[in-house]
């Protein structure tokens, strides 16, 4: 089963890096310590993702963290079969997950859905946020609620 | 409508094209590629090339408009423009900039080009490798998510789940494209017709789209000539007039890690009512349509946002009947499209209108008088464009 494998994906994709801006440091070592936290404008509550340096509803810069459940809804996903990357090779077919987090404004997060990559599920059921480390990095992933 | 508008006050009087390769064939560079098109298009228009004083690209051209003028020994550079993006979102957009100069009087003549040798430069659909990423590809790349097939399959998917939507619609766009590239000796494919079985066996790229699902990859140069409506008057053949054009986005489309609020829209839902209340017109009245296929997909979303059909209707609207010249509904990218002709970003669609209008199209559509243009859907910024004769 792939779900006991260390990783969904093989060795050989690039590592996440947190922004030299420090912009997104606090998500990667949120993810080390196997939280998820997304950003949150400190003035008017509103959740935004990718992270920026402004709010986009009231354009405060004052920006901040907000720790959310890892409860998220299958919003589409796609199975690849083209290797569009060299360590890729040998690994198609896999599932890339875009999953709405219900409890920060039903943002976005991209994943890979764990488990058989034949698995047709359906869209809009329930997953949650599994960690999966890789070095000094760690990856949200998603997995199909119980 | 006020008069501040481009309506019919330019045309496209000219459309150049060096052969259509297949990727890395190209046996020469993309720079002299470029030259070669732009100079059998003011041959087209039967002007000097040398009067050009325009230059209109999109997609971070690499062929720099200052060094294309020097080549070409233009007379005098008095615009030179590029629309932001990659991709082809800015195909309809470079030509409405050229509109907009000839209008302002920046320039008297406009060339609008792009050219590509992928064997000179990089592939589109192969990631490029590293070992660390920041930004917003870090929330993606290790995820496997790299391509735009991905990003529109993604999108694509989640469209057709929303209105109930197989995949029939999706084969009868590539089927279309193919069977017009069969009259179209420019296409990369002419000579190569497709099945529906050779379509249905063909391997997955990514799920919902097959191999013929995607554009190809080529190599070659297309230019259009732009001019105002009263020198298009001396040009050498009928000229094509611009009844609108339309560039942008809709709200937050370009948010980042698949954060677009409005998903599987092709985003076209602000631009299409623009583009229509600048021509005068409706859905109804378009003859033929060349809507960007980079994926298949795509053209079922953007025909529904231009109001071709609802998305509730895509699966009566887009069929294999409805979508081909001659007598189709709406005939859909007549010259083969990026899956068939060529994928010259999109720009060979708009030389493709402009022969529809003028009439001397490989896969003429009866009387064709109006042609629209949608180009680049489900990126940011897509644009549009309404070709009509008078």
């Amino acid at each position: 089963m792939a779900e006991d494998k260390k990783h969904y994906l093989p060795e050989g994709l690039p590592t996440p890096r947190a922004m030299r801006n420090g912009l997104d440091k606090e998500y990667w070592e949120a993810a080390k310590r196997r939280e998820l936290v997304v950003q949150r404008c400190n003035s008017c509550r509103a959740f935004q993702w990718g992270p920026e340096p402004i709010c986009h509803k009231c354009h405060s810069f004052d920006l901040g963290w907000h720790k959310v459940s890892g409860r998220g809804r299958l919003f589409s996903w796609v199975r690849t079969w083209n290797p569009v990357h060299p360590a890729l090779r040998g690994a198609c077919p896999y599932i890339v997950a875009v999953v709405e987090l219900p409890d920060a404004d039903n943002i976005r997060m991209v994943g890979n859905l764990l488990g058989d990559p034949a698995q047709n599920p359906p869209f809009d059921v329930d997953v949650e946020a599994v960690f999966e480390d890789h070095g000094d990095a760690t990856l949200i992933q998603w997995k199909l609620s119980k | 409508m006020s008069e501040n508008t481009i309506k019919d006050k330019v045309a496209i009087v000219g459309v150049g094209e060096t052969t259509y390769y297949k990727r890395a064939q190209a046996p020469v560079s993309e720079f002299r590629l470029a030259c070669e098109a732009i100079l059998k298009a003011a041959d087209d228009a039967g002007i000097d090339v040398r009067d050009i004083d325009g230059i209109s690209g999109y997609a971070n051209d690499r062929n720099d408009a200052s060094r294309l003028a020097t080549a070409l020994g233009l007379k005098q550079l008095s615009f030179a423009g590029m629309v932001w993006g990659g991709g082809g979102g800015g195909g309809s957009a470079a030509v409405g900039n050229a509109c907009a100069a000839l209008v302002a009087g920046f320039a008297k003549y406009v060339v609008v080009f792009r050219a590509l040798a992928q064997g000179q430069f990089g592939r589109f659909g192969q990631a490029p490798v590293s070992k660390d990423i920041s930004g917003p590809g870090a929330y993606t790349a290790p995820y496997g998510l790299y391509v735009p097939a991905q990003w529109i399959a993604l999108r694509t998917r989640r469209f057709m789940h929303q209105y109930g939507i197989n995949s029939e619609p999706l084969a009868a766009v590539a089927l279309a494209d193919y069977y017009h590239a069969q009259f179209n000796p420019r296409a990369v494919m002419y000579g190569h017709p497709l099945t529906r079985e050779e379509y249905d066996k063909s391997r997955w790229i990514v799920e919902p789209f097959h191999l013929y699902d995607c554009c190809m990859e080529n190599d070659g140069s297309a230019a259009l000539i732009l001019t105002t409506a009263d020198r298009a008057r001396d040009t050498r053949k009928k000229p094509a007039y611009v009844m609108a054009a339309a560039q942008g986005s809709d709200y937050r489309q370009g948010a980042t890690i698949e954060n677009s609020p409005d998903y599987s829209a092709s985003n076209f839902k602000t631009l299409a009512p623009r583009l229509f209340e600048m021509a005068g017109i409706t859905a109804k009245d378009v003859d033929c349509a060349q809507i960007y296929e980079h994926f298949s997909g795509a053209v079922m979303v953007s025909l529904a946002e231009h109001g071709f059909c609802k998305p509730e209707e895509v699966m009566e609207f887009v069929t294999f009947e409805n979508i081909t010249a001659p007598n189709g509904k709406l005939p859909v990218n007549t010259s083969g499209g990026n899956i068939a002709e060529c994928y010259m970003h999109g720009l060979e669609l708009v030389a493709e209108a402009v022969r529809q209008v003028r009439g001397d199209s490989t896969c003429q559509v009866p009387d064709c008088k109006i042609s629209l243009v949608a180009s680049g859907p489900m990126v940011t910024p897509v644009s549009d464009l309404i070709v009509h004769s008078l």
